[in-house]
């Protein structure tokens, strides 16, 4: 049994915070990782899992404990460990005024890769992250899956005796991702490379050899992910759509029985969900009712929801939301809310969007996919108003964009990609503005201030900019939904947030469709797309799918069918071959 | 009616969130205030062209009663001091060069008796150059004690000037540049202020939140210029305060058109500053246009120098800038107590540029394309 | 070819930095465009020589006499007379900002006159003190002169009497020109501009990007990423003083009696200074806006108010001269100004060179410990 790359004893690091003086980030945190294998650090936002990576790289220092990398108390000697680790943080600094290849050039300098040895890693780095073509462009030019292959190109430009990622999949696309994780795995199998990867997909935390479970600077489970899973053994089942009815009301209403269920989400048309370990068989039997249900195997996600919920002090957030927002009138007249025709936009020579033509019925759930850069986000401020069109038709709750925004916008909310609002401003200040800018009355801004910041579990006092991500969010989403639009329009909404957050945020979602708002939204998590009641797919600028969830996967093929993850992978790579061919011809 | 209210209402919550997102974060409330007040602290005592202290040498080789006679006066007006007294001609350098003496005063051998036979007799006066404001300035004292002196001797002119300054009788420097701090200081946080409002809030992402409200262009743009304009004024306010009781400088003409100068010439500011922020993308790129604005805007509005000393080419450009007319207003009308028909003119260039300046980037707000 | 691991590094960051600077066109505009109008500003804006005086002239009386009292005024180059008919009119060209002075000539000039007693009224708008004084001293001068054509025609000598006369020398700016003084003072605002204001951005900048935390865990060390900050912008530097140079001896012709080697020493010491300064400023402040506008604060606009620029030290207060002699900026004004009119003066340079290493060398360990590839 070879040492082990890093050894935690009774780690801890605090912060010093201005409300309540300090909070424990990593709190007597004890852990010990193998060499030469894949390790996966999962937990909710604000487990510490970044500030014990930066403790690892010696950025920061611990309070207490003992703390070793690589066989180097890192507190005391910092750089040694840092002259032979590689670290990506989840943001990765890259120069973006500088190219691909000056990048690679700089790291590969800074960490003294001779001249013939870089040779090879570097054709090698380019292949595998497919950016052979791109090697003069600057790299700010790249689009954001593409960014997060370099960053990671750039740590790898030498075989480190030890690999930190920190989140490196956040708000990028199924597939630079799956990429991303190719180039690791092939590294470790070949170099047999050390990695810690703090991630919150459980599929990426599925492929690694060890997994340790964080929650609230301590490590709540570890194990292998086979270890792990079987603590939610028996009580994962699927439940199936009845015909007509859409697969996240089944969900809302199993996930609204937390005493019963632990977890629900929509997947491939139908419901998984685990049920509590103590559950009682016939209130069980009354809740499911008439639908079918059937075992499946468990899965690490499983396992993760249930140790998180067992620490959930709180009834779930979801909880709150379940009040069905205010009906907006006119629900589900079947008349579509915005038109597209033949939308078109370009950047000078560059297309970004070619002739795009949708339609998104009132109380509908629609959303629009596709890889970074693909187009989706110019489609998106197109539709919110926010950059004009160059030719087509674009209608949005009944006016014309082109002549009438300021009456189309005061009907349309929208919550932007990142927290948008002004930090340093409190909960309410940023309401109050919201809410006024909207003309909103003064009795009206009041009450709906009270009902957002009830249903949301906000402080009105509380500083928004200092606020944790997921509260973050939900202040955005409270803003966005201040003047009770007719229509929502949600930039990525759940990039980098945790899946408790997730599920809590869907559930708020899935509750203002109820009530006849229509929800526009794009996001990279692909079993999202399930939430939906229609889904598009872009990429380089041009419609590849329309369709519901079902069919969509079903256009994608058997290999699409079983999960959105691998549909929307399918669809996407079929267009770049079919592309690539008639260029070719 | 309704209408109206609403474009109020609206305009005012956006007034009152760019208010608070100012005065809310301590550091940027201490970056307010605290600039400006030690800035015309310091400029005040700090900022003279006025002689106070004129180190001497003086290189005797007459030794006589007048030669002391006329050191004694020199040095009774306070001003300067002797700090060596030289033997030889060859020490002379050494004391200019160091800087140790401003100027050395020499008396030949034969001063007295030369005066003493009734002709004219000369003392040289050598001067460190290196500072002509100084040397010039020092120059004409020795030259007033020494005619002073000829006068007691009986040799009077047949024609003498009888001198009379208005507005500052005693040639105070500070008169002259303070009042310019009320203008030109404000200025320098009210344009940074404009220019990074609009650029800030693109950055952290905020301002497309802020375009997807129904507020409009003209909404936007009275919510960001009138916080800028307040905070303008409020500074132009301390430093006017300071400068009228603290310097105790007199304030000849009317607060009113003081102030309506002020706000004629901050509006203008401030809408320089949105045009730059609604130019930039970045908070980087507005500072940088800001500050190779302010630059030429300091250096060609008289604040320093008079513009009336310019080559004619820089005096026309001079008319563009609104701080020009801006130091202008608020030196007449403080010191001199100008009349509104005495200033008038001043204002058609400052409502110019913001007839321009801010039309123009309501415009570019939106259509800046990213 | 084999090189040590640290230079291998400092190269590599060297071009890094070299790169941007040169791909970001803002930071060019700043560190080249707006040097380039700051020497035309500077050396043709900023004059206190005084040319075309406005002087009303009213005339009470209009005798021959008068007229010749006057002429001296009129033949002046300094002076511009414009006539006016009455004091009152006179007056209101002060106020409406025609005229800065007025030449008041007395109905009983020419009586008294005669009688050796003439006396001429000169009312001057004091609120340009610098103006009005150079208004005075032309008019004196000019009837001084009137007085000796007048004396000449007369042939009315024998009237000496013993009298003190001043023989003035300027030394090292004989005709007094404020271009001359404003000039070499021009080289201390462009280093400390270039120094604190791009620097200020460098380090804050990179931390607001989030590419300091990848760069911390390499094998860069602190002192190389100081350096290689500091070099780009020191060629910048060079650059900017050679252009100070040439505009100072062939567009204004401002004599540079000291010897180039030791000016240039010198002021690359100086942009050291302020270089490292900037550097510190971002180190600690890690966020873009308030380290531009300390750098403003603590650097650009004390050496433009408070070095001795504009302002002579020995006419402040006392506490204002300490906080002037905290100024790199101050040593170095006065350094310069020497070594451009007075020529090498060793004791001065020696001193202020020293002053300038000193805090050079503290500034770099302040950068460097800013830099100390720590996140907490």
């Amino acid at each position: 049994m070879t040492a082990p790359t890093v050894e935690a004893r009774e780690v801890r690091k605090s912060f010093d915070d201005a409300d309540t003086g300090t909070v424990a980030a990593v709190d007597g945190l004890s852990l010990s990782v193998r060499k030469g294998q894949l390790t996966a650090l999962v937990g909710p936002d604000g487990a510490g899992k970044t500030t014990l990576m930066r403790m690892f790289a010696g950025l920061m220092t611990p309070d207490g404990g003992a703390l070793s990398v690589l066989g180097i108390d890192v507190a005391r000697d910092p750089q040694q460990v840092q002259d032979r680790i590689s670290y990506m943080p989840q943001r990765f600094g890259l120069y973006e005024d500088l190219s691909v290849q000056e990048n690679l050039d700089l790291y590969a300098d800074l960490h003294g890769v001779p001249m013939d040895a870089r040779r090879d890693r570097f054709a090698r780095m380019l292949e595998m992250t497919d950016m052979a073509r791109f090697t003069d462009r600057p790299a700010g030019k790249l689009s954001g899956g593409m960014k997060q292959k370099l960053g990671l190109a750039c740590t790898l430009v030498r075989s480190p005796d030890l690999l930190l990622l920190d989140e490196p999949s956040v708000g990028v696309d199924p597939l630079s991702r799956r990429d991303l994780w190719r180039i690791v795995q092939q590294l470790v199998d070949d170099e047999g490379l050390s990695v810690i990867v703090s991630t919150s997909y459980m599929d990426e935390a599925e492929r690694c050899a060890q997994v340790f479970v964080m929650h609230r600077g301590k490590v709540l489970a570890e194990g292998t992910p086979d270890a792990l899973r079987e603590r939610a053994h028996g009580l994962t089942y699927t439940a199936l759509t009845p015909p007509g009815v859409a697969a996240r009301d089944l969900q809302a209403r199993l996930i609204d029985a937390p005493h019963l269920v632990i977890d629900a989400v929509p997947q491939g048309g139908n419901v998984r969900y685990i049920l509590q370990p103590d559950e009682k068989a016939e209130e069980v039997a009354a809740l499911t009712g008439e639908i079918t249900t059937e075992p499946r195997p468990e899965e690490l996600e499983d396992a993760f929801m249930m140790l998180l919920r067992q620490q959930e002090d709180e009834a779930p957030a979801s909880a709150a939301a379940t009040r069905p927002a205010a009906v907006v009138e006119g629900t589900a007249d079947g008349k579509p809310v915005i038109v597209v025709r033949d939308l078109v936009r370009k950047f000078g020579d560059f297309t970004a969007v070619a002739s795009t033509s949708f339609e998104v019925r009132r109380g509908e759930i629609f959303g629009l996919l596709g890889p970074n850069g693909a187009g989706k986000t110019t489609t998106f401020r197109m539709l919110c108003g926010l950059l004009p069109a160059t030719s087509g038709q674009l209608d949005v709750a009944g006016r014309d964009l082109r002549t009438a925004r300021a009456q189309a916008r005061a009907r349309i909310g929208y919550v932007a990609q990142k927290f948008a609002l002004y930090g340093t401003l409190n909960v309410r200040e940023n309401l109050q503005f919201y809410g006024r800018a909207y003309g909103l009355g003064r009795r009206a801004l009041r009450d709906r201030i009270d009902e957002m910041t009830e249903q949301f579990s906000l402080d009105p006092e509380a500083q928004s900019g200092l606020l944790p991500g997921g509260f973050k969010q939900r202040l955005s989403m409270a803003a966005g939904l201040i003047h009770q639009p007719e229509i929502l329009f949600l930039d990525e909404p759940t990039s980098g947030i945790d899946p408790l957050a997730r599920r809590a945020f869907w559930r708020t979602i899935t509750a203002l469709a109820q009530g006849g708002v229509t929800i526009i939204i794009t996001t990279h998590f692909m079993e999202e797309a399930e939430y939906c009641d229609r889904i598009a797919i872009q990429d380089a600028g041009e419609m590849l799918a329309l369709g519901t969830p079902r069919e969509v996967r079903e256009l994608a093929g058997t290999d699409g069918a079983r999960d959105m993850n691998s549909a929307f992978i399918a669809v996407v790579e079929d267009a770049r071959a079919r592309r690539s061919r008639a260029e070719a011809a | 009616m309704q209408a109206i209210a609403l474009y109020i209402t609206q305009t005012i919550a956006l007034i009152r969130k760019e208010m608070l997102a100012l005065l809310k974060d301590p550091s940027s409330r201490a970056l307010l205030l605290a600039p400006a007040l030690m800035q015309t602290l310091l400029f005040g005592y700090g900022a003279t062209y006025d002689l106070t202290y004129a180190p001497f040498s003086v290189l005797d080789q007459s030794r006589g009663a007048t030669s002391t006679e006329l050191l004694a006066r020199i040095e009774a007006t306070g001003i300067f001091a002797r700090v060596a007294t030289l033997d030889n001609a060859s020490q002379i350098a050494g004391q200019i060069d160091s800087g140790d003496s401003l100027l050395v005063v020499v008396f030949p051998p034969d001063f007295e008796s030369r005066l003493a036979a009734q002709t004219e007799a000369p003392m040289q006066v050598i001067l460190d150059g290196r500072n002509s404001a100084t040397s010039s300035a020092a120059a004409s004292q020795i030259a007033a004690i020494v005619g002073a002196y000829n006068q007691s001797l009986g040799a009077t002119s047949p024609i003498s000037i009888l001198r009379r300054a208005w507005f500052n009788p005693n040639y105070e420097s500070r008169w002259n540049l303070m009042p310019a701090m009320i203008a030109s200081l404000s200025m320098l946080q009210t344009l940074m202020l404009a220019a990074l409002s609009v650029a800030r809030e693109r950055e952290q992402g905020t301002f497309d939140q802020l375009l997807v409200t129904p507020l409009t262009p003209s909404q936007i743009l009275i919510g960001k210029a009138l916080p800028s304009i307040i905070i303008g004024l409020v500074q132009s306010t301390i430093i006017f305060l300071v400068i009228l009781f603290w310097f105790q400088i007199p304030m000849a003409g009317s607060v009113w058109l003081l102030y309506f100068g002020l706000v004629t010439f901050t509006i203008a500011a401030v809408g320089i500053g949105l045009s730059i922020s609604a130019v930039s993308l970045t908070m980087q790129q507005a500072m940088l246009y800001t500050f190779m604005l302010i630059m030429p805007l300091m250096l060609l509005s008289g604040l320093l120098t008079p513009v009336r000393n310019m080559p004619a080419i820089l005096q026309i450009a001079t008319y563009v800038n609104p701080l020009r007319f801006g130091i202008d207003t608020v030196r007449r009308v403080y010191l001199e107590g100008a009349t509104f028909a005495d200033v008038a003119t001043n204002f058609i260039p400052l409502l110019a540029v913001a007839a321009v300046t801010l039309p123009l980037s309501a415009w570019l707000f939106r259509n800046r394309l990213s | 070819m084999k090189r040590s691991a640290s230079v291998t590094r400092l190269l590599a960051l060297l071009r890094k930095e070299t790169r941007q600077m040169l791909r970001d066109r803002s930071n060019l505009y700043v560190g080249l465009a707006l040097p380039l109008v700051l020497i035309l500003l500077f050396g043709y804006g900023l004059s206190f020589d005084v040319t075309d005086a406005r002087v009303a002239v009213v005339m009470e009386d209009g005798s021959a006499a008068t007229v010749n009292a006057v002429a001296g005024l009129v033949g002046s180059d300094y002076l511009s007379p414009i006539w006016a008919h009455s004091m009152f009119e006179a007056e209101q060209m002060i106020r409406a900002d025609e005229a800065d002075a007025i030449l008041r000539v007395p109905a009983d000039f020419t009586r008294n006159l005669t009688a050796g007693q003439g006396q001429l009224q000169l009312i001057l708008n004091g609120v340009d003190s610098n103006t009005a004084q150079a208004i005075e001293g032309y008019a004196n001068s000019a009837v001084t002169s009137a007085l000796l054509h007048r004396a000449d025609r007369q042939a009315d000598v024998g009237t000496e009497a013993a009298s003190v006369a001043i023989v003035q020398r300027i030394w090292f700016n004989e005709a007094s020109n404020s271009t001359w003084f404003f000039v070499p003072g021009l080289v201390v605002l462009i280093m400390t501009l270039i120094g604190a204001f791009l620097t200020s951005l460098l380090i804050a900048r990179e931390w607001e990007r989030g590419t300091l935390e990848s760069l911390f865990v390499t094998p860069a060390r602190p002192l190389e990423l100081v350096l290689s900050k500091l070099a780009p912008y020191v060629v910048i530097g060079a650059i900017d003083l050679v252009m100070c140079l040439l505009a100072a001896k062939f567009l204004f012709e401002v004599p540079i009696r000291g010897s180039l080697w030791i000016i240039a020493f010198s002021s690359i010491l100086y942009l050291l200074v302020s270089l490292s300064l900037g550097l510190v400023i971002s180190g600690l402040t890690r966020n873009q806006f308030a380290a531009s506008q300390i750098a403003l604060l603590v650097s650009f606009m004390p050496a433009l108010m408070l070095s001795g620029f504009v302002f002579d030290l020995r006419n402040v207060p006392v506490v204002i001269q300490v906080v002037s002699n905290l100024l790199p900026a101050t040593h170095f004004m006065g350094l310069i100004k020497t070594l451009f009119m007075a020529g090498d003066y060793w004791p001065q340079i020696i001193r202020a060179n020293v002053i300038l290493a000193i805090y050079t060398t503290v500034l770099v360990i302040v950068a460097r410990r800013t830099l100390a590839k720590k996140l907490d």
